[in-house]
């Protein structure tokens, strides 16, 4: 390894911490869960002093897509095209039961679990889950941001 | 794939071949910026006005109707919380009261008086979402973080009721769950008086604001004779002139022993239904704290001794078969189970053994309540109303939320149907945009409160 | 349950049940006055039914003790704000006949409500403008409501391959 590897390494960690906070999330919202996304992104809760403060409503200024809510098939390739068009590095949570396995809506209308249609870095269950449960998740996704490596 | 009527639309009128002018066609949705989300405006503009709008609901369909016919009676509730899911209690009333209508039990008076503290309580935290939330895509991001905290004090208040902040599945066939905790209301009325203050602020900063409105005056509004013919109840009825609420006009629970005003507009745009929910949030506060005031607190169960014990230690005795005297002793509950008492659970559920289940200390501590509770819960038993149907219509945040059972007499339901009160309004949404610019879209659909759990259910 | 009497009076044989049940007005129509009995409370100044609360449909192929008979009954329910009284209409249809004559010329909110009956229990609505799906996607077969449709029968995911 040598003298590169350090350097890369350190230059990783810094890369990594400064993607982790710097958070800019497009809240995929579309049920019950969005309640307590809005409780967490307010004053009480203030996911904010977390650098996750400024959502962003375009994929392409969005790097962490939280997928708030139960996705039905309807929705589900609105969903697809929405993870498409972001742009690398890109991170998606899926927040609240019914995007983790579709919840107790097990039935002919809803997706069980995101999963199935795309790739899925933290799972927040829950129904809805309590905001201090989010901010769990959230700290969980910024160790696997800031673990990430980079090629050179 | 087959053609589709989507794209017969867009593919309509205005997209030939050949020179001039021609229409926009902007899809607004369905992934929406708005916290709304859900719902796709499939709109032609000619520059920035609205020239046809189609929209175009069930995004978030999720089968409610279909899942409530596979379980009992009371294994609805839950999919029930997950309908209008900002002012969940209502939703749970509504819908055990149109079983309890089915059934022919009414529920006991300190029950009716918890249903109308909660319902209103939750009314009140639908209102403030509402306008914080179409007051953040108007720019007034101040209003939306001052709503969402006031909305934070009263989710404390149901949090200490119900256990839970928003899908609280609280209601019951016959009663509510539990009784209220000690101190509640102390606790609501300082909740309160943090929310005027919060609302005052909110006048301050909004109701004579410039901007809002411009924004906000004349836009979306909706003459009177197609707000009835569209069935549009509730705070967009009532900002045209009607006042028709399901409290007034066909009385339910307690509300006809409540002194309490229905604020009515008369010009039916954005506007007037923002002053319609703002002046709805105070009389809904009014009602609350009469309601706390007169509200019975009913017989408690005395014991002949007085000594209350551990509830393992009480449900050891009854499996040794040590029961006598059993079911006189209280028994001491950890805090997080307020209001599951012996004495408070009968207190705010029907005396009836056929709907409701016996409290725990008489599951555990005799054989009668044992067996009532085995005859609720098992397959093929449970509660079974008389075949037969009924509607009963409560105000929701948006209107009149209806709840159609049907039963064949089984304990499961044959037929549940909710008569959405935001399902109107969307379906008049066409006729409020076209003729106006496309950016007074934002504020239309925020002032109709569209709720995606009750819209596509 | 003067309303009752009143279309009895007026429309007589047509008017196949009526009912009281728990202080709900309800009605039973033959298909073919349906159309005039809707105007008929909309318009008549005594019952003024300005307000169509909900349309629905109930499937009774597995109700106990009418298994054989009509399968589909569509439920009207209708109030009145000036005079404030409700009222509840039902129309029969059979499973192979399922057509109803629309309300949509009588009130606007009716083209919603009839697509979300086509849409889950496949009751076609003559006269209406525009049927088509209201609450699932457009690919979507089988009416869901119908009860002999599963309730967790699995899509295929639609939209485009990405």
């Amino acid at each position: 390894m040598g003298v590169g590897g350090f350097f890369t390494s350190k230059l990783d960690e810094a890369i990594g911490w400064a993607r982790k906070y710097s958070i800019f999330q497009y809240p995929f919202v579309t049920a019950c869960c969005g309640m307590e996304y809005m409780a967490t992104a307010c004053s009480h809760y203030d996911i904010d002093r977390f650098g996750a403060g400024l959502p962003r409503f375009s994929p392409r200024q969005a790097d962490v897509l939280f997928v708030v809510g139960t996705i039905s098939h309807k929705m589900a390739p609105v969903l697809k095209r929405i993870y498409d068009q972001m742009t690398e590095p890109k991170w998606v949570v899926a927040f609240g039961v019914c995007t983790c396995t579709g919840g107790f809506y097990d039935n002919y209308a809803t997706v069980q679990g995101i999963d199935t249609i795309i790739p899925v870095d933290i799972y927040i269950p829950g129904c809805p889950p309590r905001p201090e449960s989010v901010i769990d998740g959230l700290m969980k996704l910024q160790d696997r941001i800031a673990a990430q490596t980079q090629r050179y | 794939m087959a053609q589709t009527t989507r794209r017969e639309f867009m593919l309509g009128e205005g997209s030939g071949t050949g020179g001039g002018p021609q229409n926009l066609h902007v899809g607004v949705g369905p992934a929406h910026p708005a916290m709304h989300g859900i719902i796709r405006i499939a709109s032609e503009l000619d520059g920035e006005t609205i020239v046809k709008a189609d929209v175009e609901i069930g995004y978030l369909h999720r089968a409610f109707e279909k899942d409530c016919e596979q379980g009992g009676w009371n294994n609805a509730i839950p999919y029930t919380d997950r309908l209008n899911y900002v002012s969940p209690l209502i939703n749970n009333f509504g819908y055990a009261s149109a079983v309890e209508k089915l059934l022919g039990v009414d529920v006991t008076e300190r029950c009716q008086y918890i249903r109308v503290i909660m319902s209103e309580i939750s009314r009140i935290c639908d209102h403030l979402t509402c306008i914080g939330a179409s007051s953040m895509e108007l720019g007034a991001f101040t209003v939306f973080l001052y709503m969402i905290k006031a909305r934070e004090f009263l989710w404390e208040l149901v949090e200490d009721v119900t256990g839970a902040r928003l899908t609280i599945s609280y209601g019951r066939v016959g009663g509510v769950k539990a009784d209220l905790p000690d101190g509640f209301a102390e606790k609501t009325l300082h909740a309160f008086k943090q929310t005027r203050e919060v609302l005052d602020e909110v006048h301050r900063l909004l109701t004579g604001n410039r901007i809002f409105m411009d924004r906000m005056v004349g836009v979306g509004a909706l003459s009177r004779e197609e707000t009835i013919g569209y069935a549009i109840t509730g705070p967009l009825l009532r900002a045209v002139g009607v006042p028709y609420d399901v409290r007034r006009a066909q009385p339910y629970y307690v509300y006809d022993r409540l002194q309490f005003e229905i604020p009515t507009r008369t010009d039916g745009d954005n506007y007037s239904r923002y002053l319609v929910r703002m002046a709805e949030m105070e009389q809904s506060m009014r009602i609350v704290e009469q309601a706390l005031a007169s509200i019975p607190s009913g017989p408690i169960n005395v014991d002949f001794e007085g000594r209350p014990i551990d509830p393992a230690a009480y449900v050891d005795r009854g499996k040794q078969g040590k029961t006598e005297g059993l079911l006189l002793l209280p028994i001491t509950l950890s805090p997080n189970l307020q209001g599951q008492q012996r004495a408070e659970v009968s207190r705010v559920n029907v005396a009836d053994k056929r709907v409701v289940l016996p409290p725990k200390a008489n599951a555990y501590g005799s054989i009668e309540g044992l067996m009532n509770h085995f005859m609720l819960i098992m397959e093929g038993y449970g509660i079974r109303p008389p075949a037969g149907e009924a509607y009963f219509p409560v105000e929701g945040a948006n209107g009149e939320l209806g709840f159609y059972v049907v039963s064949d007499g089984s304990d499961r339901p044959y037929r549940v149907r909710c008569r959405p009160p935001c399902l109107p309004p969307l379906a008049a949404l066409h006729r409020m945009i076209v003729g106006e610019m496309v950016a007074d879209l934002i504020p239309t659909f925020g002032s109709v409160n569209m709720i995606g759990g009750e819209l596509d259910r | 349950m003067a309303i009752l009497d009143e279309l009895r009076r007026r429309f007589g044989g047509a008017i196949v049940e009526t009912d009281d049940h728990r202080g709900d007005l309800t009605a039973v129509v033959t298909r073919d006055a349906l159309p005039g009995v809707l105007a008929y409370c909309r318009d008549e100044a005594a019952l003024a039914f300005d307000v169509l609360m909900d349309l629905t449909a109930v499937d009774y192929q597995k109700f106990p003790g009418r298994e054989d008979g009509p399968r589909f009954e569509v439920v009207y329910h209708l109030y009145s704000i000036p005079r404030n009284h409700r009222l509840r209409l039902k129309v029969r249809v059979d499973e192979d006949d399922a057509r109803v004559p629309t309300a949509v010329g009588l009130w606007p909110i009716a083209n919603w409500l009839e697509r979300e009956v086509w849409d889950m229990f496949g009751v076609r609505f003559d006269g209406h403008p525009d049927l088509r799906r209201l609450l699932l996607y457009e690919e979507f077969v089988g009416h869901p409501l119908r009860k002999d449709y599963p309730v967790n029968r699995r899509q295929p995911l639609i939209g485009p391959a990405s």
